[in-house]
């Protein structure tokens, strides 16, 4: 087990690299000079705009500035935004909202998808599993600005039962309605997930077997079907905590969530490179660790992973 | 064999078991192996088909696809009324429907429904040319790393992690805020930009695809025959590994079309001059509560294109079920 | 009616037993399946009975219905099948139509079964202990680990305290069956039905489950309904044998008595082609004094003059190792053949038997080239192959031509068979397009089958027809030695007797070689001349047919010998 995890981990290590340096090359070294558009249209200052560059390392050949960058990295020393503020005091602001964010949206789409595929799967052909069926697709189909923006209006506007937006504080409470609309899409995929592996684990040769050794069908379904169908559904959703926190734009624009995805569209907006780097490598980090905790909850699921070499 | 009494040890008398012969009339031997010539010769292909054409799902999502499609090449078939900035007046800004324009107008006076029906061209040309340049660039990819193992699909797999680690918005965000690409935005320079980060998933599944053909009698049937290896991987693999690729690309084509209205509703896709669905979205918004319309048609004609694209998919993914194929 | 069948069809009349009950009668049933197409008939007419303590078999071909019928005994058809009609009787009470709750109490302590593919049938994810353990508490016995253990123990499995710690992938395909049989009888039902139990297994690892099986079922005086293919099995292991043809029961009776006077003709069929009873009737008739040729299959034996043989093939140290790659970096290395040696002569057949992962697989490859040996060489008519440039390697592949063993697999799906069967030709640009449509229907008419088939897809077609398509497609290039590597192992009886013969026909009108792998000894005394043993890798043994059959030197190959199923029956020399 152990090899299997450190072969993982070793596999990863090129795809953190890889991807940070991909993100640090398009931001600083595809033409157009990033310090020129922080002026805007006012003439560059050129005493600033050396200050700036130093600052940066802009000056240095590209491998110097991404090794130097790397080393910033894990010594927490990301430098400041171009509002002067420390980068790592803002991640350190907006990770843990969207964290909690992201968090709320899964638990909310495991339960329910999990729920919801099961019996659908159990009852394949039948109303229930029909009617699933088609909602699924159409939760699936439309965009998520689009949903985000009906339920915000109907449920924080009309109904009035959720705040429309969010508050700075970004409460849990407040996290209601943009976790349910961030999970959205993703609970119809662990629903239609969970219904095609139980369909196909029903009729599995050893759910056969356990039928003929005597057991209640209770017990059948909850040890035996679920068991094994929850093995994709799990691992899926532990891919989905990363692609979840670095998806939460919209839903933090809709809503006004202050989070890592509002953070980051601002620095887009402005032009903000440093920022944007530094945030897009964290959330490449976060890809990378939650990869590695799927890969551990897979080997813990499936014990042929375990021993096989 | 013969049965014993356990508890006494006495063997019992055998019993007797009858003979029975059934009637040959009602049993008849048939010819053993005889090939059923009575129906025309089908393909999978074929068989797949006469499924697909007879379900719902297809056939409501072929109908919109095809409505959808033509509606963005003849959008003045639709429509008379010009979409353009010209024709809006100001003086109807946020009118409610009047004759000859039944969906009203927006914020800068423009008929809605005429954006609407224009609009439609810039969404599909997005989805479709992404679609083509994904498959082809990651089908690639994908195919090579599968079929050849080995370095190569060390190298193309590690590479299709990285680009897998930024997720398609995030990527895209990241490369429309450079300079270039704010100087150029126009709809092939978004189409680029997709595609670079929108690859990796057909990478994977067509890798997939070949792992599992690879293998088959009929690959190593080919090779024993003389022919090469290159030729196998086209002539043998790759048209067995087209369903899932099929499927996924069917339903990415949607998720491309949301991706291009997402980033235009942030700002950064499309540039305004552009007619398109996400922008409109975009610019309705801040009026959202008091003429929640001009937001809510595009937003509709997105979700039924989208979809029909998606309903199209997993219309496919039944019909093409590797699991159906096999006897 | 019922009383109107019994008049009309042959019945030798016998006194039936005392007043003793059957512990399972099945009566007039009928089975249907809901398909896309409608309701489809399954099983019809289906009766047989099984006293206390008995062991019945029933045996047929794939669609018989064997499966079925059993299955509905247990309540366990799949989804979409239903009792249309009759009565399965259990002890006297009717469980065609018994209520889930009462088919639960039954199944485990008074029905068990005992399923056929060992992998699929034990859930990957729970230790085998809790597997077990799960079976005995639902039927209301005592499961502690030391009962777990001790049912394990009694199933054969060594160990088992340790065994029951562990996982199903942990276990060899052998031990998993005895697993199986533990749970199938760790509640002491009084009837088990077993599914083709050992089917999925290797041929010296068969004998040993299923004698072990019957010991336990004649300890325990449980009743055991035995499916299977194989009528030499059968015959060899129960009392009475059902056969089935197409969803009906066409003759029953005792074992022995089936096989001497087989009287429907289905039956009669079977008996003729069933390879463990041929090559049974062979020994037999060896034993006593009387030459085989005569024996072989239905069709008429042409014994041609052979003119003195020379080698086409000559196979010298052949090795081949293979590296695995272990935890990071390190990689062991798999010896999967090692320094074999062997030769064929030209017009003969040459048999390579062995069982699973005995390297015979990996030699019929090495010698197609399509994998290189590690070190060794392959002599095909006096030239090293190895020496070979790509252009005479283009020339010798039409002179070495494959089978291999899946028919669903074997055919590109995409393809329809004149595209399959042409591409030979348009590969090695043979013909103009006219010339090659003509070869494609002669070829066609070669393997028996109508040239309209050219149009077809083999999605189309039956696995026996498959392999008919291969053998044409094999056959294009107007070949010397064909490779059948288990061409016939994925094939019904009667479809593996008819496709045997084609290969037997095809050899003597065109002067072929065949080099045969194989696992199923049976067959290969039915065909081929010569034979070499494998085993992990190893030649253990070679000879000419009669010599490796009659006098083998080697203790595995004696093995091999002792597994044939109906070793022990005693048959006549001739068929009625």
């Amino acid at each position: 087990m152990t090899t299997y995890i450190l072969k993982r981990f070793l596999q990863l290590i090129p795809v953190f690299l890889g991807a940070t340096l991909l993100v640090y090359f398009l931001v600083f070294s595809l033409p157009g000079d990033p310090i020129a558009a922080l002026f805007g249209d006012k003439p560059v200052n050129e005493a600033v705009a050396a200050k700036l560059r130093a600052q940066y390392n802009l000056d240095q050949p590209f491998i110097v500035q991404y090794l130097l960058y790397l080393k910033s990295i894990f010594t927490f020393d990301l430098g400041q935004d171009f509002s002067g503020r420390p980068i790592a005091a803002v991640l350190g602001e907006v990770f843990p909202v969207t964290a909690r964010l992201a968090i709320m949206a899964l638990i909310f789409e495991a339960v329910f998808g999990i729920a919801f595929g099961l019996v659908a799967g159990l009852r394949k052909g039948k109303l229930f599993d029909g009617t699933v069926l088609i909602a699924s697709l159409i939760v699936i189909g439309i965009p998520i600005f689009v949903l985000g923006f009906l339920l915000q209006f109907f449920i924080g506007v009309q109904l009035g039962w959720a705040k429309p937006t969010v508050s700075a504080a970004a409460t849990v409470q407040d996290l209601i309605l943009p976790a349910i609309v961030l999970g959205l899409a993703s609970f119809a995929y662990v629903l239609r997930l969970t219904r095609t592996s139980v369909i196909e684990n029903m009729n599995a040769d050893y759910v056969r077997t356990a039928t003929a050794k005597g057991l209640s069908r209770f017990r059948v379904i909850n040890v035996h079907i679920l068991r094994n169908s929850l093995i994709p559904v799990i691992t899926f959703l532990g891919a989905d905590l990363g692609a979840l926190m670095g998806g939460a734009i919209v839903t933090e624009g809709i809503f006004n969530v202050p989070g890592v995805g509002n953070r980051l569209y601002r620095a887009v907006l402005s032009g903000e490179g440093p920022t944007v780097v530094s945030i897009v490598t964290v959330l490449v980090l976060v890809y990378c660790v939650s990869n590695l905790i799927v890969d551990l909850l897979y080997a813990w699921l499936d014990p042929r992973i375990r021993y096989d070499s | 064999m013969t049965p014993e009494n356990n508890l006494t040890g006495q063997a019992t008398t055998p019993r007797k078991i009858e003979h029975f012969v059934a009637d040959l009339e009602e049993t008849p031997l048939q010819v053993t192996d005889k090939v059923k010539e009575d129906q025309a010769p089908s393909s999978l292909w074929g068989e797949a088909w006469k499924n697909l054409r007879k379900q719902p799902l297809f056939i409501i999502s072929a109908i919109m696809i095809l409505a959808v499609v033509v509606v963005s090449l003849f959008p003045g078939l639709f429509s008379p009324i010009d979409p353009s900035a010209e024709a809006c007046q100001l003086s109807n800004s946020n009118g409610g429907p009047v004759s000859g324009h039944p969906l009203g107008f927006n914020k800068q006076g423009c008929d809605v429904y005429a954006r609407v029906i224009f609009g439609t061209r810039s969404s599909v040309t997005v989805g479709l040319f992404t679609t083509i340049g994904v498959v082809i660039f990651g089908g690639t990819v994908g195919a090579l790393a599968g079929y050849y193992g080995g370095w190569a699909d060390a190298l193309l797999a590690r590479l299709t992690d990285i680009f897998f680690a930024l997720p398609l918005i995030l990527g895209a965000i990241v490369l429309m805020q450079l300079p270039v690409f704010r100087a150029n935005r126009t709809v092939w320079t978004l189409i680029l930009i997709l595609v670079t980060f929108g690859w990796p998933q057909i990478a994977r599944i067509t890798r997939g695809a070949v792992i599992e053909v690879r293998n088959a009698d009929f690959v190593m049937a080919a090779r024993s025959l003389g022919v090469s290896r290159f030729r196998s991987l086209l002539r043998h693999v790759l048209p067995n590994s087209l369903a899932p690729i099929i499927v996924v690309a069917t339903i990415s084509l949607g998720t491309f079309i949301v991706a291009e209205s997402t980033l235009s509703f942030l700002g950064i896709g499309l540039p305004p001059s552009v007619m398109s669905w996400g922008n409109d979205i975009q610019a309705a918004q801040a009026s959202l509560r008091s003429n929640p319309m001009p937001l809510l048609y595009p937003a509709i004609a997105l979700s039924i294109t989208v979809l029909s694209f998606i309903m199209l998919g997993d219309a496919l993914r039944d019909a093409l079920d590797p699991k159906a194929r096999k006897r | 009616m019922k009383g109107e069948a019994m008049n009309s069809s042959v019945h030798i009349k016998e006194e039936v037993a005392g007043s003793e009950r059957p512990l399972l009668e099945i009566k007039n049933l009928a089975i249907n399946f809901a398909t896309s197409n409608g309701e489809v008939n399954a099983v019809r007419n289906a009766h047989l009975t099984v006293m206390p303590g008995e062991t019945v078999a029933i045996v047929g071909e794939s669609g018989s219905g064997k499966s079925t019928s059993a299955l509905a005994a247990i309540g366990l058809l799949p989804g979409n099948g239903r009792v249309a009609g009759g009565e399965i009787l259990f002890d006297g009470e009717d469980i065609a139509h018994a209520s889930e709750k009462r088919m639960i109490e039954l199944r485990g302590n008074s029905i068990g079964m005992v399923p056929q593919d060992p992998m699929s049938n034990l859930n990957p994810v729970w230790k085998i202990g809790f597997q077990v353990k799960e079976t005995l508490k639902a039927n209301g016995l005592p499961s502690g680990p030391d009962d777990v253990a001790k049912v394990l123990a009694e199933a054969g499995l060594p160990d088992a305290a340790r065994r029951a710690k562990q996982y199903p992938h942990e276990f060899s395909g052998g031990m998993r069956q005895r697993a199986l049989i533990a749970i199938g009888l760790s509640c002491q039902p009084r009837l088990l039905i077993a599914d083709e139990p050992t089917s999925a297994l290797d041929v010296t690892v068969q004998r040993q489950i299923l004698d072990h099986l019957d010991k336990m079922t004649t300890e325990l005086g449980t009743a055991v309904l035995l499916i299977t293919h194989d009528l030499g099995l059968a015959a060899e292991r129960a009392d009475k044998v059902v056969v089935m043809y197409k969803g009906q029961v066409v003759e029953s009776g005792p074992s022995l008595e089936l096989l001497r006077n087989p009287r429907h003709p289905y039956t009669q069929r079977l008996v003729a082609s069933a390879p463990s009873l041929a090559s049974r009737r062979i020994q037999v008739a060896k034993e006593q004094g009387i030459e085989s040729e005569d024996l072989l299959a239905p069709t008429e034996p042409v014994v041609v003059e052979k003119a003195l043989p020379e080698e086409v093939l000559r196979v010298e140290d052949l090795t081949k190792v293979f590296k695995l790659r272990g935890g990071i970096g390190k990689t062991t290395d798999f010896t999967a053949v090692d320094a074999v040696s062997f030769a064929v002569k030209r017009g003969t057949t040459t048999a390579i038997v062995g069982e699973s992962g005995s390297g015979k697989s990996t030699v019929a490859q090495m010698v197609l080239n399509l994998l290189e040996p590690t070190s060794g060489k392959i002599i095909f008519d006096g030239v090293d192959t190895s020496t070979l440039n790509n252009r005479d390697l283009f020339k010798f592949r039409r002179r070495v031509q494959p089978i291999f063993q899946d028919p669903y697999g074997s055919l590109d799906p995409m393809y329809n068979i004149f595209r399959t069967i042409e591409e030979p030709l348009r590969t090695h640009k043979i013909g103009t397009k006219a010339s090659r449509e003509k070869k494609v229907r002669e070829l066609l008419d070669q393997v028996a089958l109508p040239q309209s088939t050219m149009r077809r897809y083999p999605n189309e077609l039956s696995g026996g027809q498959r392999q008919r398509i291969a053998i044409a497609r094999a056959l294009a290039l107007d070949p010397e030695v064909i490779i059948c590597d288990e061409a016939v192992s994925a094939l019904d009886v009667l479809v593996q007797a008819q496709v045997l013969n084609l290969l037997a026909d095809l050899q003597d009108n065109l002067g072929l070689t065949y080099l045969f792998i194989t696992h199923d000894l049976a067959v290969v005394r039915q065909i081929a001349d010569h034979v070499c043993v494998m085993q992990k890798g190893k030649l253990v043994e070679t000879g000419s047919t009669d010599d490796v059959f009659d006098n083998p030197r080697e203790a595995y190959t004696r093995a091999l010998l002792d597994a044939i199923p109906g070793g022990s029956l005693l048959l006549p020399p001739e068929v009625a």
